[in-house]
């Protein structure tokens, strides 16, 4: 009980809202951004091996090196926030894109080219089949965007950015376990509740 | 209605069709015979687009198909295939609802359609709020059929409409497109590498090999002929076609 009373006397909903805003902007941002560019690299084989090796590279750097390169950016580095959103951004593109890539790439051919040969214009194909048809697919991308930045919003508060990593963070310097945890099961609930949600949205969605 | 002037296509080097003039009447049903990758299939994309030919020219009701918009030629051309390619997410309604849908027709006459294209190809009302997964292949052809036909094309595209299903399935479908043929009078292409098929369906059968139009005759002449390609069809067929003398 000691972790529940240390997490309400110290803030714990504050940096659990800060901890939600980091993720929240983020995974908006990589939703944005990576769901339209999933469906460009479907439909232009081309350019599917450069985006994808691209977001897997960012997906290779150590999250807490990213942070590290990016405290010096000019604009970036005033706020730790707008560093660290930017940050989680980089590494939720990864999964959204792939899903949205195979999602779209997975749609049955025969049911594209009866599309087509009906006369269907291409944002017809897109909104009224390709989109609803890859729908689960992209969004379990979103779901695992979504648990990944949790986890790593941690590593926010090591350049300044709050969230739950405040508790571990100060937990590790303190050579307390229960700070740890004041920190770390709350965080693991987010992602637990995320999980659950966006699964939720999912099965609602799924078409048959 | 469907003229092919010298048409080739050429994809990465290899020949899929060559010279061919090929020219499709008002009502009838002209069947395009052939073996796989005989060019039978980008035959019949030629005439909506779905390819382009390499040289040569492709007229429809006089009109060039590069020079007519793409999205509107379409719509005036129904196109059923194998593999039927119903929207899975979509009721059976709104698949058949496709084309007028999309041309923004009212509700109402939408409703009215839809309800007289179940009829048309022999499926009940109920059918019309399922999904194409819960039907059988035969009920998804129809289905497909019913979809080509909303609009009212003049035109028929249909690629082996009904070469996956079962024997007596096929046949109950085949018997149903000439009744609806004989009503409708559309003008059909209809590919298909079975004799059979084509015997018992076309008004004229283009025999096509390696690209190139072979002959092109009315069934009871394919019979008779003399030429090699087509003499070689009507014998690998032959056992089953002389029971089928027999039978009748």
């Amino acid at each position: 009980m000691n972790v529940v009373r240390f997490f309400m006397e110290n803030q714990g909903f504050e940096l659990t809202g800060e901890h939600l805003w980091l993720v929240g902007w983020s995974t908006l941002f990589a939703m944005l951004i990576g769901i339209p560019l999933g469906i460009l690299i479907a439909h232009r084989r081309q350019v599917n091996k450069p985006v994808l090796a691209l977001a897997n590279i960012v997906q290779t750097i150590p999250s807490l090196a990213l942070f590290g390169f990016l405290l010096p950016m000019p604009w970036l580095g005033e706020r730790a926030d707008r560093l660290a959103i930017l940050a989680l951004t980089l590494y939720a593109l990864l999964p959204i894109i792939r899903n949205t890539y195979a999602g779209i790439r997975g749609v049955d051919a025969a049911v594209i080219e009866a599309g087509r040969a009906m006369g269907m214009t291409g944002s017809q194909l897109l909104f009224q089949v390709e989109v609803p048809l890859a729908l689960s697919v992209i969004l379990s991308g979103i779901r695992i965007a979504i648990v990944v930045s949790v986890g790593l919003a941690t590593i926010a508060a090591a350049v300044g950015a709050g969230g739950l990593g405040e508790f571990i963070f100060r937990g590790l310097a303190m050579v307390d376990n229960r700070v740890i945890l004041a920190g770390a099961i709350p965080s693991a609930i987010l992602a637990l509740l995320a999980d659950f949600g966006v699964g939720w949205v999912e099965r609602r969605l799924k078409p048959r | 209605m469907i003229e092919f002037r010298d048409v080739s296509y050429r994809v990465n080097g290899i020949e899929v069709l060559a010279g061919l003039n090929l020219r499709v009447t008002r009502g009838e049903t002209l069947v395009l015979l052939g073996r796989s990758g005989s060019g039978k299939t980008t035959t019949l994309k030629l005439v909506n687009r779905l390819v382009s030919p390499t040289s040569g020219q492709i007229l429809v009701n006089g009109e060039a198909v590069e020079r007519t918009d793409v999205i509107r030629l379409r719509r005036g051309i129904g196109y059923v295939i194998q593999e039927v390619g119903l929207f899975p997410h979509f009721t059976v309604a709104r698949n058949i609802a496709l084309v007028p849908k999309i041309e923004g027709w009212a509700e109402e006459r939408i409703r009215a359609r839809v309800d007289e294209l179940l009829q048309l190809v022999g499926l009940g009302a109920e059918l019309a709020m399922r999904y194409p997964h819960q039907l059988s292949g035969g009920q998804r052809q129809r289905v497909g059929v019913a979809r080509a036909l909303a609009a009212d094309p003049e035109i028929l595209l249909m690629d082996e409409p009904f070469g996956a299903l079962d024997p007596l399935t096929r046949d109950d479908l085949q018997r149903e497109f000439l009744a609806l043929q004989q009503r409708l009078h559309k003008t059909v292409v209809f590919v298909t590498h079975d004799l059979r098929e084509a015997l018992r369906l076309g008004s004229r059968i283009a025999l096509m090999e390696a690209g190139k139009l072979v002959t092109l005759l009315t069934p009871e002449d394919f019979m008779q002929s003399t030429d090699p390609w087509a003499s070689a069809y009507v014998r690998a067929f032959g056992d089953g076609l002389a029971a089928n003398r027999r039978a009748s």
